[in-house]
């Protein structure tokens, strides 16, 4: 295991003329949840996927659990669970179907695979409705089988992009409780947001970036006693200046 | 390269044959309607009744001085009715006839039959001074009617001519060969049909490895498998597996289906092994046309469309569609029409499975298939996955 779970260093991402990452550093340590924060369009999504090896920087560089995402991608995807922002399934399969689907990507051993979704799936309650076809799924059961898709490889590091978005306050509690659980087990977590209460509740710190720039970094705690703010959407409207809208 | 990761993409694939109805339709209950369908409408399934046989004859003992005992026998042929002749100058023509089941039987007479039948007269008790010679009848060997009522008859019409109407035979100057090169059935239009169907079946995979690519990628799944282990060469071979395995099932089930409807076809257990490895051949076609059909188009609606482009022209030019002048000329750069002419050689016109030519057709399938599928997979990766 590496020293730190997750290394961001002067990065950099260029599409054309938009600059979503502007030398962005960052360093995450195992066990830790970190939340990044910020407007659409950011670069929040633009860093997750640097990071899960869909994009190569432009400048700079990025590890996760020591394999660098450019040198080594497959290092990289061995040790990462991946949600991404919009749900990626297959609607002809079941949900238990597409989760195990991803566990045989990974090569869980059987046994162990098929007990894992079925302890998995009673986390997020599930158990009901997880041999349907996805395609009848409603948009927040979809977010549930999509974070359980990222999960079920038991991986070191979860970059989870915004996966509480269309999910009710209880299902949403559940998700919490379950990414708690898997800090726990020392996992580094990625997680993107816009529920500042979300991330006020749940990260260990949090990063906000606009434009491609982090703008402030620290626990919630830290940044709400900083900026005299009673919470931490006060703390990212003061920062962002700009009238939080959420993406759904 | 993983076999768990290839058997899990290829499971995940498979399953949208019976649970996408389009899927099923389109590569399972089309084939098996187009053959019922086909089958039932021009196949007379059966073989029409023959009371009468439609008889070549190439008379080649015509210049001699003794040319009128083939008149003779060419009367006796006719006089019973049950003999429709028609007369041909040459061998090939009446051959080819035969082949496609425009005659039931050819007959030769050959040159110096006549003088073969006077040798006869002149020293009946003495063999070896007679000048044989040999009848060629050649008869379709796929009309049980006419290889148990052909031979008999010509024989009887033969025994008449050099003995007169009642005579018995004790021993003949001429004996009749029959030797079964050419085997052809009671062709319908079916027969024809009949081996374009398998690649017309195969072609229409194309369709759907292009519209379940562009899918794919167009919901983020290629990019999500990227995220994972899975490398995009095991999430290929799985999809040219998984085709690969519908193009054997296609096959088996157009048979059977034909099977049902009474066509039997003019081969045996290594044509049937045949039909099925060219049919994996020509998986690979369908998946490379299908690779490069999605690397192509920007969504799956424009799938559909774009993979008709490939689709069409081996349809029209390579499956049962007759051909012939410039049509046979563009065939020629359709792998469909390779796989249907070798089908066609072993079920319509029986060839045994040595014949060279359809180890050619199955090469020209083979190696286009391969050259498709790489050209696809490069062009699809480079430009179309993502
Ligand atoms: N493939 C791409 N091509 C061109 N521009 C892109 C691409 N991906 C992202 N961008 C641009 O990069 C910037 C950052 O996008 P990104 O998706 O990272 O934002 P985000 O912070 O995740 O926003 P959101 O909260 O809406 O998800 C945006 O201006 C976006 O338009
Ligand atoms: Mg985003």
């Amino acid at each position: 295991m590496s020293e730190s779970a997750i290394t961001i260093t002067n990065l950099t991402k260029r599409f054309d003329d938009i600059t979503a990452l502007d030398n962005l550093s960052l360093e995450i340590a195992w066990g830790e949840l970190f939340g990044i924060l910020g407007p659409n369009g950011a670069g929040k999504s633009t860093a997750v996927n640097i990071l899960n090896t869909l994009l190569e920087p432009t400048d700079g560089s990025a590890t996760v659990d020591g394999h660098d995402v450019v040198f080594d991608p497959e290092g990289v995807r061995k040790v990462i669970g991946v949600c991404p922002q919009e749900p990626a399934f297959y609607p002809h399969l079941t949900g238990a179907e597409n989760i195990t689907l991803m566990g045989d990507m990974h090569l869980v051993p059987k046994d162990v695979l098929k007990e894992r979704v079925k302890t998995m799936v009673e986390k997020i309650d599930m158990q009901g409705h997880i041999n349907r076809r996805a395609k009848d799924y409603s948009g927040g059961m979809i977010r549930r089988v999509s974070m359980l898709m990222a999960l079920i490889s038991d991986p070191k590091v979860a970059l989870l992009d915004e996966p509480t978005v269309a999910m009710d306050p209880k299902s949403r509690r559940a998700v919490w409780d379950f990414i708690r659980e898997l800090k726990e087990q020392g996992k580094a977590i990625i997680l993107t947001t816009h529920y500042m209460e979300e991330a006020q509740e749940l990260c260990d710190r949090v990063a906000i970036i606009d434009e491609g720039k982090l703008i402030e970094l620290g626990a919630p705690e830290d940044l709400m006693e900083k900026y005299h703010a009673k919470n931490l959407e006060e703390v990212f409207l003061k920062l962002t200046g700009k009238k939080l809208r959420e993406a759904i | 390269m993983n076999l768990r990761r290839i058997l899990a993409l290829t499971r995940k694939d498979l399953k949208k044959l019976t649970r996408e109805p389009a899927v099923l339709f389109l590569l399972i209950i089309f084939p098996i309607t187009i053959t019922f369908v086909f089958g039932l409408a021009f196949g007379g399934i059966g073989g029409g009744t023959t009371t009468s046989f439609d008889v070549g004859l190439l008379n080649l003992d015509v210049t001699g001085p003794q040319a009128d005992w083939g008149h003779e026998f060419i009367g006796n042929l006719t006089s019973s009715g049950v003999f429709v002749v028609q007369y041909y100058d040459d061998n090939v023509t009446g051959q080819a006839d035969l082949l496609q089941g425009s005659i039931d039987a050819f007959i030769i007479i050959p040159e110096g039959f006549g003088n073969s039948v006077v040798s006869y007269y002149d020293a009946p008790f003495n063999t070896s001074a007679w000048m044989n010679t040999t009848i060629g009848l050649y008869v379709d060997s796929g009309s049980l009617m006419a290889v148990s009522a052909v031979p008999p008859l010509v024989q009887e019409a033969l025994m008449k001519t050099i003995f007169g109407a009642d005579a018995m035979a004790i021993g003949l100057p001429v004996e009749i060969g029959s030797p079964a090169l050419v085997e052809s059935s009671t062709v319908t239009q079916w027969d024809y049909m009949a081996p374009g169907i398998f690649a017309f079946s195969a072609i229409f995979l194309t369709m759907i490895v292009a519209q379940s690519m562009t899918y794919e990628r167009d919901e983020g799944l290629l990019k999500r498998l990227r995220t994972t282990p899975a490398s995009s060469a095991e999430y290929l071979v799985s999809q040219t597996v998984t085709y690969m395995i519908i193009a054997v099932f296609q096959v088996a089930l157009v048979l059977a289906s034909s099977f049902v409807i009474g066509y039997r076809p003019a081969t045996g257990l290594a044509g049937i092994a045949f039909t099925f490895v060219i049919a994996l051949a020509f998986s690979l076609v369908a998946v490379g046309f299908g690779l490069i059909a999605a690397t192509i188009s920007k969504s799956a609606e424009v799938a559909t469309g774009v993979s008709f482009i490939f689709i069409m022209p081996q349809m029209f030019f390579g499956t049962f569609m007759p051909l012939g002048g410039a049509t046979e000329m563009i065939a020629k750069f359709m792998p469909s029409n390779y796989v249907t002419e070798a089908i066609a050689t072993l079920f319509l016109r029986g060839a045994p499975i040595t014949t060279p030519s359809i180890w050619t057709n199955l090469a020209i399938v083979s190696v286009v298939g391969v050259i498709l599928i790489i050209v696809g997979i490069i062009l699809f990766e480079r430009f179309g996955s993502r």
